[in-house]
This record gives structure tokens, sequence and C-alpha cells, in this order.
């Protein structure tokens, strides 16, 4: 073969795929033609790995418009005329290496797949892993990450409402940055990607073309990496102002009707933009690379067509509304260049001046292999489940102590380090802010808000993916039922380490196969995502981490709840979460921040867990309920401490202790939600919960000054308040 | 009465005082293009807050060679009411319209958070609707926003009464504590000297309704308003 070993390895394509090109194309391909089928076959375009398993996952329900893969991102009908259109992206290795520019682009990309489909990008989300903060390293990556996401949204003017930020040595050389965006639009003015019309113009719009990012969905983004810094070239530099104005004029540009498509340029830049457009409208494509304007000198055709640089949208124009379409970009001082036409012979031909330089038929590019590795079910799977508890020392009078602790451990601890440093509230939507179970925006103009949450366990995962996927949904679901809000769709972000291994791939699976049995029972579906595999260092994969985003719709605003108790003497509730077979320590915050032991059997009712938040929905609804707040990590007693915060009021606990100590105040039990009512409107909770069979306990009463739970815990409000709102910043000084 | 609403490449805050003006305080708004140089027809004119040109170079510094702003500045002279929130104070100083100007916060942090302001003069066209005194609970959302002005220019402003707000706590002390990016004197809005050109780095935008959070901002809005109407 003529392709040297090197060639293949920058694009990640192996031999027998080479050789499958071949047989397919029959003939030798050349080096731009290697370029296109290593990006396209990637595991981020060509989804080799995943797309056989990403079929199980539901995405079928009435309001949803845009199904995942055949537009940017998904869409979905929240009445009114409107659509809410979202989707959620990593940049883990990007960030990686560079943290300020990768989390920065990562924000830059994932708004060009919103306002690419006519929408204006109102919220960001974002959800974050690191290594824990007693690293330098850790705390450099963490610091950058953070100041990327702002640097950038902020610059956009779109308000980041919600996320999470998790710390563990399993994301130390191999830091997660998911990020999130959504934008709403006018069900009828929704843009497709589709490039069709024999005829019809490829204009190339906003940033020049350079070198940057160059391999960066071959090389970056689907494989393994041990040098970082051999790779920083690789990353790209983003230009939010650039963005800022591309969105400006796209938005524009989408009123009108001089376009049939809008395809933003995201990983494997042109080659990929061009080319999915052309396929999803099964037509051909010319592109002339001479017409690319450059940003350097002396770019080889290769180059033009894989090179990642930020900020550059493709406009799919109705021949004869060149001028018009770009009269708009002139107005936003962008810089707009006609690079080719659609064709109707399914070709990919790529021209240097009249050299033509790739001729490849589309659906050969769009149609890589797709592997199916034979999963092996990890050796420490059933151990760790074994694994005993009866050992860990009950925490007896440590208990005021234990919390406070895990009130400043990172996981649990204020966030309002990050938030603060994101606008979130520009666009003046925002109604709940971050710091909450989930975001919430008023939709203007109508009676209606949205709920948004992103949320996810690897240590669920870890321990158990199938129960972990089904925990991943079932949470993020509970977090939107807090703040009242229905859940209407998802988006997912798969972060798993390398799928060519069977025991990653296991992983893989189950939590797929948990992730679709929480959405079919919770009727939730998904309507888009990423994939993002590879994600490991040294040979040491990252712990399973599905992330989900999750859209909620609240018909009344009026009826949206909090956190935070409301009023001194409301009575104190617990609704769900008896039936657990396990005593919920097992994978829990507390084994792992006080005696750092990652183990144990987690489990899941995903019936009862269905009922419970329908519960919670209907006394939100009916006004019965002032507060709810999700029970997740720490437990019970970190869940109480932070309504107990967020309200500025303390609590008198009282309830009878089922089983150990510890296990009752910091266990993980599932399906569970700490609401407050006053006593009056209690015997209507009650009857609630009877009707929709979920379990109830009164846990005691809010009010005065103290964090107090009977014979267990007393502790003053404020230092329950300083241990929780500190620890972060201490942690970053 | 009618404003005007300028849009400068990168600004973001454009929507929100339009809706704010529009929807809740029923005015007549336009949005004017920083290309446009006629502002005839209006009352007011509003410098919204964003990235204007990015805060490439210095935030404000490219703005203001914007062809509005000799519009502006001519606006400015003929008494009418000029007010620049967040970028638009950065761009009002950089032009010349304002005194001082606003520096990185000094915890190198972007900020985006709730702030008390006191009422330092309410006899400006832009706080009559206020207290003298009065506490403003009025959200921030800068990475520039530390004002600074040398001892002369900040000695005037203080005896001529044009700081229109300054950071406090709650209770309306004014503590280094309760300033929020190390601006000197915990200054958060100033007046030029005619007091009809407002700058303040707080968005009274973004606390106009009660969902918001709260509606301390409608206060000079209407303040804007009442002036107009008597002025008219």
């Amino acid at each position: 073969m003529s392709i040297s070993k090197e060639i293949l390895d920058d694009v990640a394509l192996s031999e027998d795929e080479y050789n499958l090109i071949v047989q397919q194309l029959g003939r030798e391909p050349n080096l731009v033609e290697i370029g296109l089928f290593g990006s396209l076959w990637s595991e981020h375009c060509g989804y080799k790995h995943s797309k056989s398993l990403l079929k199980l996952l539901p995405h079928a329900s009435p309001h949803v418009l845009v199904n995942p893969g055949e537009e940017n991102a998904g869409a979905v009908d929240i009445g009114d005329g409107l659509c809410i259109v979202m989707k959620m992206e990593s940049h883990n290795h990007p960030s990686a290496i560079e943290p300020y520019e990768g989390a920065a682009t990562g924000v830059g990309g994932i708004v060009r797949d919103i306002f690419t489909m006519g929408a204006r990008p109102i919220a960001l989300l974002n959800s974050l892993r690191f290594g824990p903060l007693d690293e330098p390293r850790n705390r450099y990556l963490f610091g950058g990450v953070v100041s990327g996401i702002g640097g950038y949204g902020n610059c956009l003017g779109i308000p980041d409402v919600a996320g999470e930020v998790v710390f563990s040595p399993s994301y130390s050389a191999n830091p997660l940055i998911n990020a999130m965006c959504v934008g709403i639009v006018e069900k009828e003015k929704l843009v497709s990607s589709t490039a069709r019309g024999t005829g019809n113009l490829l204009m190339l719009v906003g940033a020049d073309t350079g070198r940057d990012g160059l391999h960066g969905a071959s090389g970056l983004a689907s494989r393994t990496f041990e040098d970082e810094c051999e790779l920083r070239p690789t990353v790209q530099v983003g230009n939010p102002f650039m963005e800022k104005l591309l969105m400006e004029a796209c938005l524009e540009l989408a009123e009108t009707d001089y376009i049939v498509g809008l395809q933003d340029l995201g990983a494997a830049g042109l080659t990929s933009s061009a080319i999915e457009s052309a396929s999803k409208g099964g037509s051909g494509v010319i592109i002339d690379v001479a017409k690319v304007p450059r940003r350097e000198e002396g770019m080889t055709p290769y180059e033009v067509m894989l090179s990642e640089s930020q900020e550059r949208m493709l406009a799919i124009v109705k021949r004869g509304c060149e001028d018009k379409v770009k009269a708009i970009f002139d107005k936003w001082d962008l810089r707009s260049d006609i690079i080719g036409y659609v064709t109707d012979d399914g070709i990919a031909r790529i021209t240097d001046g009249d050299e033509v330089v790739a001729d490849v038929p589309i659906t050969l590019l769009t149609t890589p292999p797709l592997y199916r590795p034979q999963g092996v079910k990890p050796a420490w799977i059933d151990e760790l489940k074994r694994f005993d508890l009866s050992g860990i020392p009950d925490i007896g009078e440590n208990a005021s102590s234990v919390l406070l602790q895990l009130l400043a451990s990172p996981n649990i601890a204020s966030k309002e380090w990050v938030y603060r440093q994101y606008d979130h509230q520009v666009q003046i939507n925002t109604v709940v802010a971050p710091g909450s179970d989930a975001g919430v925006l008023r939709i203007k103009d109508t009676q209606k808000a949205i709920a948004l949450t992103a949320d996810g366990n690897g240590r669920y995962c870890y321990l158990d993916p199938y129960i972990g996927g089904i925990i991943a949904v079932a949470e993020a679901a509970r977090n939107l039922a807090c703040a009242g809000a229905t859940p209407l769709a998802i988006t997912d972000c798969l972060n798993f380490g390398n799928p060519e291994k069977p025991e990653v791939f296991f992983q893989l699976e189950q939590c797929i196969r948990g992730m679709a049995e929480a959405c079919h029972i919770l009727n939730i579906p998904i309507i888009s995502g990423n994939v993002s595999l590879y994600n490991e260092t040294r040979g040491e994969p990252i712990y399973p981490t599905p992330i989900i985003g999750m859209l909620g719709l609240i018909d009344d605003i009026q009826h949206h709840c909090t956190i935070g108790f409301k009023r001194e003497g409301d009575v104190v509730v617990l609704l769900g979460g008896s039936t657990a077979k396990t005593d919920g320590r097992g994978g829990s915050e507390y084994l792992d921040a006080i005696h750092g032991i990652v183990a144990g059997d987690i489990s899941i009712d995903i019936d009862l867990e269905r009922k419970v938040q329908l519960c919670c929905l209907d006394a939100i609804r009916q006004g019965i309920i002032a507060s709810a707040h999700d029970c997740s990590d720490g437990g019970l007693a970190v869940t109480l401490a932070e309504s107990c915060i967020a309200g500025g009021i303390g609590i008198r606990g009282k309830w009878e202790f089922q089983g150990k100590t510890d296990s009752e105040l910091f266990g993980e039990q599932q399906s569970r939600i700490v609401v407050s009512a006053e006593p009056a409107r209690v015997g209507e909770l009650r009857n609630l919960a009877t009707r929709h069979q979920v379990p109830l306990k009164e846990l005691g009463t809010v009010g005065g000054n103290r964090f107090f739970i009977e014979n267990a815990i007393d502790v003053p409000l404020d230092e329950v308040v300083s241990a929780w709102k500190n620890s972060l910043a201490q942690a970053m000084r | 009465m009618k404003f005007g609403v300028i849009v400068f490449p990168g600004t973001w805050s454009d929507r929100d005082c339009y809706h704010v003006l529009a929807k809740v305080l029923k005015q007549q708004v336009d949005y004017i293009w920083h290309k446009s140089t006629d502002l005839s027809g209006f009352d007011c004119v509003v410098l919204p807050g964003g990235f204007s040109y990015g805060d490439y170079l210095r935030c404000g510094a490219i703005a203001r060679f914007s062809p509005v702003m000799s519009a502006v500045e001519k606006f400015a002279a003929s008494g009418k009411l000029v007010i620049g929130i967040c970028n638009g104070f950065q761009i009002l100083c950089e032009a010349g319209l304002l005194p001082g100007v606003l520096t990185q916060n000094n915890h190198l942090q972007y900020r985006c958070q709730w702030t008390d302001l006191r009422v330092e003069n309410d006899s400006l066209p832009f706080t009559s609707r206020t207290q003298q005194g009065q506490v403003l609970s009025i959200p921030i959302s800068h990475y520039e926003g530390s004002y600074f002005a040398d001892d002369a220019t900040l000695r005037e402003l203080e005896a001529s009464k044009r700081v229109a707000f300054r950071y406090c706590t709650p209770s309306g002390e004014i503590t280094a504590k309760a300033n929020p990016n190390g601006s000197l004197n915990n200054i958060a809005g100033i007046v030029n000297k005619a007091g009809n050109v407002l700058g303040m780095m707080p968005h009274p935008e973004r606390c106009c309704e009660q969902i918001m959070g709260g509606t301390d901002g409608i206060l000079i809005f209407e303040s804007i308003i009442g002036e107009a109407a008597r002025v008219a």
C-alpha cells in the first residue's frame, strides 16, 4: 500500500479499515481522501463502536420534532408554537491539554449546534469532572476550565443556569468537560442542515481557516493520548466575539427564505460539515479549497479540509440569493465566500482551482464499519458488590462532625465559586439560578417555564453500570420534579474509556441499557447526544460516566418550587424511599469521603421512583408544599442541611431510625424527596401520597437557628453554612 | 417618551433593556444600530451591557469610535438623558463623557451576583424616585468593573455629589467587604457635570419584575421617565 502506517495513525484508521476503503473505492485513496475517511470514520463523527448500542435508547415521543442524528441538535415542542432545541457535547481531551481554550471552544461548538438550527441560545449548562483539588495540576485544570467557560459564554450573553462539578481521582489525568446548550425557536422557523437543490451555493462564513485543530476529531476525540504537550497544537483557540457576530447574523438569516440549510463547522471542520449536509440531502458537493479564505500561507488542500478553526459556518444558499445573504453577513462585519455548490451525483469532489484533489462517493464516507465487540463483565463488579459494609464502624456521637465534613467536601460544598464567574442572569429569564436542583427559566410572553439539569454519577456506574445508568436518568428527572417540571426530553453525553477493551464495552452497553430502561418507564425520550470514548490515560479508564441533560416543562410558572425551607413551623416530610434492598451506604459520598471506600451495592426501584416524582409534581401544582429537594449525594442529613442553608432557617428533626445511624443520615437510598409544608396541609399531602402509593415520613419541623436531629446532630446553622459555603473557594486559594 | 437602545457588535443587554422598557414599563423603544448617526426623536439613549467588539484592546476602547458615539456626544450636550449600563458605562468613560475608567476586578475574576447599592444623590434625573441613602438591590455581571480615577477627579466627583450609587451592605454601610470589585470609594455609578449622563456597572434591567428576584431597577427607569415628562 502507498499510504504509510504513520499517516493512518495520524487519522486514526486501522490497516483493516484502510483495506476496506481500497476495496470499496476500487483504488488506493490519495492523501486528501484518506483525511476525509479518517475524520468521518472516526469514533467522534462515525460512532463506530457506539451506534449499535445507541439504537437501544428510546426517542419516540409525540413532542419530539427532531430526533438524534437528524440535525445538529434535538428539538422538542413545548406548545405555544415554540420549540426547544438542545444538545450536550464533550470537550474532554482538548481541555485536559489546554483547559481555558479547550473549555471555551467546547462552549463555542455547542452554541453553534443550537443557532445552526435557527434557535436563539437561551441557556448553557455544564457538567465537569476533575481529580482531587489537593493536586496542583487539578486546580490548574479546574480553574482554567471554569474561566474558559465563563470567558466564552459571558461574552456571548448566554446565561449559565445549572450544572455540576465532581472531584474524584478517577478523572485526574482525564477531566470531563461536558457542555450543554439550550435554544428556543418558533416551530415553523426551525432551520435544517441539509444541503439539497442542485446548483445551490455553499457559502463559508466567519473566521478564516488556519492550521489549528488539525486531527481534532480523529486524533484527540477518538483515541487515548499520553503526551499532552505534543498535542497542544491540536487544540483550537476561540474568539467569542466572532461567535457572537455569527450567532446574530445567522439568526437574522434564519428569519429569511434565502437559504435551504445551515451547518456549523465543528469536529473535522469543512469535511464533516459539507459532507454530512450533502449526505442528509442525498446530494453531492463540489468544493474548491482555493476559494477558502486562509489565515496562513501555504496550506494544503488536506489541511484546509481538516482544519478545525473555530467560529465558521456553512450556509447552503439558494442560487440567486447570494447577494442578499452576503449583505446580512456584511452588516455584521463578517466575511462570506462562495466555495462550492450542491450537485446531484452523490459525490464529494474537492478541487484546488482546476485540479481535482478528492473524488469520493459520499455514502462511502458516511458509512463507516460498525463494531460490536463482545463485552466482558469486569471482575471488580461482583467483588465490590459483595464488599461487607458491616465492618464500617458506625459514627455514633460523631454525626455532627461527619455532617460538617461532608458539607465541606468539594463534591457537596457550594459551587458558588464556580457559578459566580458565569453570567447566569443575562436575557432576564432566570427564575431559579444555579445552586438549586434545576435551573428554571421563564418563557417570555407565555405562562410557561422550563427547568434544566445536568447530572451523572460515575461512581455508581463503576459499581454497577446497569443500575448506575437507571439512576442517572432517574435522578435528573427527580431534579426536575423538585422544581415542579414534567420531564420532556434528554440530551446525553456518554463518557467512557476505550471501547475496544471488552470491560469498557461492557460498561458502555450496560449503562445504555440501564438508561434505556429508565427512559421507557419514566417516558422520557433522548433527542440528542454525544459519545466521548477513549477517556483514559496510561491504560486507566475513567469511571463510566453518562451525563444526563434533561429538559422539563412547567405549565404555569407560578407553580415552580425551590429547595429552601420557607417558614418557621412548616412540617418536614420525606416522600418515598423505604423499599430499597440496600442500606444506601454502597457507593455513597459518605463512604468515599469519610472512609475512603468506593464499594458496596446500589439499587433503585424505578416504579417507585416514578410514583414519587408524580406525587411531588402533584403536591407542587396543588400548592401543598413550600419546598422540595432531591435527596442524593450525602443522603438525608445533607439534603436537610441544604434546604436549611437555602432557606436561611434551621430544623428540629425527629424521627425513628431504622438502621445504623450512618446509613440513616448519610445513606443514598434512591427515590426520595424532602419536602416541607404548612402543618394544615400535611393531611392533604398524606392523602396524595397514599393515592400515589408513595411512602411518607415526617422528619420534624422547620425553625430556629440550629441544625438539630434528635439523638444525632446538633450544630448552629452558622457553622453548617460556613462549612458548606467556603470550602471550594478555600481549596482554590 | 421614547428610548433608544444602542446596539454595538457584541452588545447583549440590548434585548433585556428593550424588554423592560417596552413590555414592563410600556414605553416606546427602538434599537439604534451603532453605525447610525441620527438620534432625533429620542428622549433617552441607553448604552447596554455586553462585550462591544469583544472588549478587545480595552473594554469600550473600540466602541467609542463607532459612528453613533459622535451623535451620542451631541445628544448629551443638548441636555438629553444618556444611561450607560456595564459595558455602556465603560464606553462612556472611554468616550470622555464620564471621567475615570473601569479596570479589572481586584480579585481578577468575573462576578455575577446581587449587590446592594446606596443612593448617594437622590436629586439626579436618574434617582428622583429613590430616597437619599435608600439601599437598592441590583445585580452586577462583569470582569472589568473596578472604578478608578485620579485623586483630583475623585475629589471633584465627591464634592459635586456626582457619585450616584455606592456598593454597600444590606443595611447601607459602605464597607470593603461590600465592594465586589475593588472600586475606589465603593463607586458603582457616577454622573457627568451636567447630571444628564449616568454610568453604572450594575444592571437595573435585570431586576424590574418580581419573578426575576427583585424590582429595584424600576426605580431608575421610572426616574428617567418622570424626568422626561417634567422636561416635556
